[in-house]
């Protein structure tokens, strides 16, 4: 058992001196536990659940297809709207075939929300993979080698920190979109240009989230770390052998693996309102794809005349992150207990 | 303390070199120039043009020539004209003599602004919205988290920290329509788009009268801004007061017998406050990131709008300018919570 050292069983010394043997209970079952008595959490782990069928059946839960097109329609609210928004019983055209209204082109407003968080949900998975594969390889070298490797190494992510993220991001998005639009068939840009249109645009946002999340989890990884290196069982390791690999995986890893990923919870918050505000401000998706800060960007130009336009997306787009906040405080407090402030 | 401060100086500067190659090399990769039209304009037009902003020289020598307009300040004896050629940030009058720094070049999409003009007219607002955002994010969260760690599990407590889940589960983009629509549309408390601010500026940005003209167009905006900033500073600050409030020298001094006002001004937050000051600089970046989209909610004629629309018009010196101004800007805050840091917390050793 690599994880010996987590997972021993504890010999409580009976008052009458004998031993007696209680049944172990691993760090992970007793996180999970305690996950579970969170009230919060498991309405987090809820929420995110529902969120993730209904990305996964957006087709058959979505009344219309998202890009469908009905120009007549324009704006038109379901009656039930007026009690909500009063000043629409003026101006407004009715129609019951959309539940909470069709937009500025005539798409069913309730299928483009459904549809949209299938964008968000993937940030929210592939954003904390990329950041982790990368940033928990490059900061396990970083600081399992130390010296001048760890030097050298943490100078780079350093200046990359100081690199404004977002500015980068949005040159990198620019410089993506334009130049795989032209190019000719056959070449890798083709084929990864082609992968992005599939995707609905996307792939460039992994790409633009992966290259800047990373750093903040090498210098965490780094520091986990550092502060197991010189611990007794990897000297224990040291002195039977082991490969450096083999400590890395197998000794080093599983021990701070808690915090990483209790500190990837707590960021995909941050990754989601990274994609929506992307797609806010014209660089995220590509145009038919739906994205809640797309939808919120359109909408808000109607703010005026119809405010449900902007106000369904952002609320769907607030109560995903109300629910990823719920599940990474939960993680955080199950992990680690000392944390949640000392209670 | 003045090697550290030395060091990390050069520091900076190799950060933001390589901030300027980085930008610069991406902003050339990307195809398409700035006169590149829907409707083509003429090859010798487009030779004129590209003669005229020197773009037709090899990049190196594009590079360098930027570096030097902006960087090597220049001594000369003819006072400032009006060519846009000739605008420097920066001008020092020494008997006949002018020391001259700064300048960032013409703007290509704006053909009668530079972006020195740029920076003067739309920086001081942008700045104006910043440091509101982060006075709303430091008045509300420090006292929100030292709240609810002194009344830690009351009602208090729950209540706070309720207000902190909330600030940073809902971004600005979600606050900003709600707040226009709530308080601008519906309530008519505050216009719902717009600025007050008006030049002349007291030291450059800050609004010249303070009056309700100026704040019934910046509340909003900054409160909107503000609110994830103040939700994490509440947040740590109520963990780490906590976490100080057990240490035992602060059982040493209610021991002693300290007025507990005293044991927690003096002792532990000045202690718990560490943590706090290195957030700022994070918390910095995020605000001044968040000040183009909360520019474009509320139509705030700010800094913002030339970020995307220089990048997509290919403007290259309003590019390099707005993207190095604001990796000054960041590098600078992080010195600052560093050299801070370093002296709030002697422990931390300098190499």
């Amino acid at each position: 058992m690599t994880q010996a050292h987590l997972e021993a069983t504890p010999k409580i010394i009976g008052a009458a001196g004998a031993p007696l043997t209680q049944k172990g209970e691993s760090l992970w079952q007793d996180a999970v536990r305690r996950l579970f008595r969170n009230r919060a959490a498991v309405l987090g782990m809820t929420i995110v659940f529902l969120l993730f069928l209904m990305a996964i059946f957006a087709n058959v839960i979505a009344i219309k297809p998202f890009e469908l097109q009905v120009l007549v329609d324009q704006n038109k609210v379901p009656e039930w709207m007026v009690s909500l928004f009063p000043t629409m019983k003026d101006y407004a055209k009715f129609s019951e075939d959309y539940p909470i209204g069709a937009d500025y082109v005539g798409r069913d407003l309730f299928s483009r929300i459904v549809y949209g968080s299938r964008i968000s949900l993937s940030v929210a998975l592939i954003g904390p993979l990329i950041s982790l594969i990368i940033g928990v390889i490059y900061g396990s070298i970083s600081g399992y080698f130390g010296g001048r490797v760890d030097n050298i190494m943490m100078r780079i992510v350093d200046i990359l920190y100081a690199f404004p993220s977002l500015l980068f991001i949005i040159l990198l998005m620019a410089f993506f979109r334009s130049t795989l639009s032209d190019i000719e068939p056959g070449t890798f840009a083709y084929t990864i240009s082609k992968a992005d249109e599939a995707l609905g645009g996307m792939l460039f946002i992994f790409i633009g989230i992966g290259l800047t999340a990373w750093e903040t989890m090498a210098r965490l990884t780094r520091g986990q770390v550092l502060s197991v290196r010189e611990k007794e069982f990897i000297e224990a390791a040291h002195t039977i052998g082991a490969s450096n690999i083999r400590i890395m995986f197998k000794h080093i890893l599983p021990n701070i693996i808690g915090p990483l990923v209790v500190a990837e919870t707590l960021a995909i918050p941050g990754y989601i309102s990274l994609e929506a505000f992307l797609s806010f401000i014209g660089l995220g998706v590509n145009p038919p794809t739906p994205s809640w800060g797309s939808m919120i960007s359109d909408g808000s130009r109607a703010l005026r005349t119809y405010p449900n336009q902007a106000l369904f997306p952002a609320m769907a787009l607030a109560i995903t992150m109300f629910a990823f906040n719920f599940l990474g405080d939960g993680l955080r407090d199950a992990l680690d207990p000392r944390l949640r402030g000392t209670q | 303390m003045s090697r550290y401060i030395i060091r990390r100086l050069l520091y900076m500067v190799v950060v933001l070199l390589v901030v300027s190659v980085i930008t610069f090399g991406l902003m050339h990769a990307i195809p398409g120039g700035p006169f590149t039209r829907e409707k083509a304009l003429p090859e010798a037009t487009l030779k004129i043009l590209a003669e005229r902003y020197h773009l037709d020289d090899p990049l190196y020598i594009q590079y360098t020539s930027y570096l030097y307009a902006v960087l090597i300040p220049h001594f000369t004896f003819t006072p400032p004209s009006n060519s846009l050629a000739d605008d420097f940030l920066l001008n020092v009058k020494l008997g006949s003599l002018w020391i001259r720094w700064m300048n960032f070049g013409p703007s290509y999409k704006s053909r009668s602004r530079t972006v020195n003009d740029i920076f003067r007219d739309n920086l001081p607002i942008s700045g104006q919205l910043g440091v509101m955002a982060l006075t709303v994010a430091i008045s509300i969260g420090m006292p929100l988290g030292i709240l609810a760690a002194l009344k830690q599990n009351t009602i208090l407590d729950y209540l706070g920290m309720g207000v902190a889940i909330f600030g940073v589960s809902v971004p600005v983009i979600v606050l900003g329509p709600i707040f226009v629509w709530v308080f601008g549309i519906l309530l008519k408390w505050f216009p719902p788009t717009g600025w007050g601010a008006k030049p002349p500026y007291f030291l450059g940005f800050l609004p010249s009268d303070l009056s309700w003209e100026f704040f019934k167009y910046a509340i909003m905006p900054s409160v909107a801004l503000g609110m994830a900033s103040s939700a994490i500073i509440a947040r740590l600050t109520r963990a780490t007061l906590l976490q100080t409030i057990r240490e035992d020298y602060i059982r040493t001094a209610r021991a002693k017998g300290l007025h507990e006002r005293t044991v927690i001004t003096r002792h532990a937050l000045k202690n718990s406050l560490i943590p706090v000051v290195t957030i700022l600089g994070p918390l910095f970046a995020a605000l001044v990131t968040g000040t183009f989209v909360t520019e474009l909610i509320f139509g705030i004629p700010g800094m913002g709008k030339y970020f995307v629309t220089s990048i997509t018009n290919r403007d290259y010196p309003v590019i390099m300018g707005t993207i190095l101004l604001y990796a000054v800007f960041l590098v600078i805050a992080n010195l600052l919570v560093d050299i801070t840091y370093a002296y709030l917390d002697p422990r931390i050793r300098y190499d």
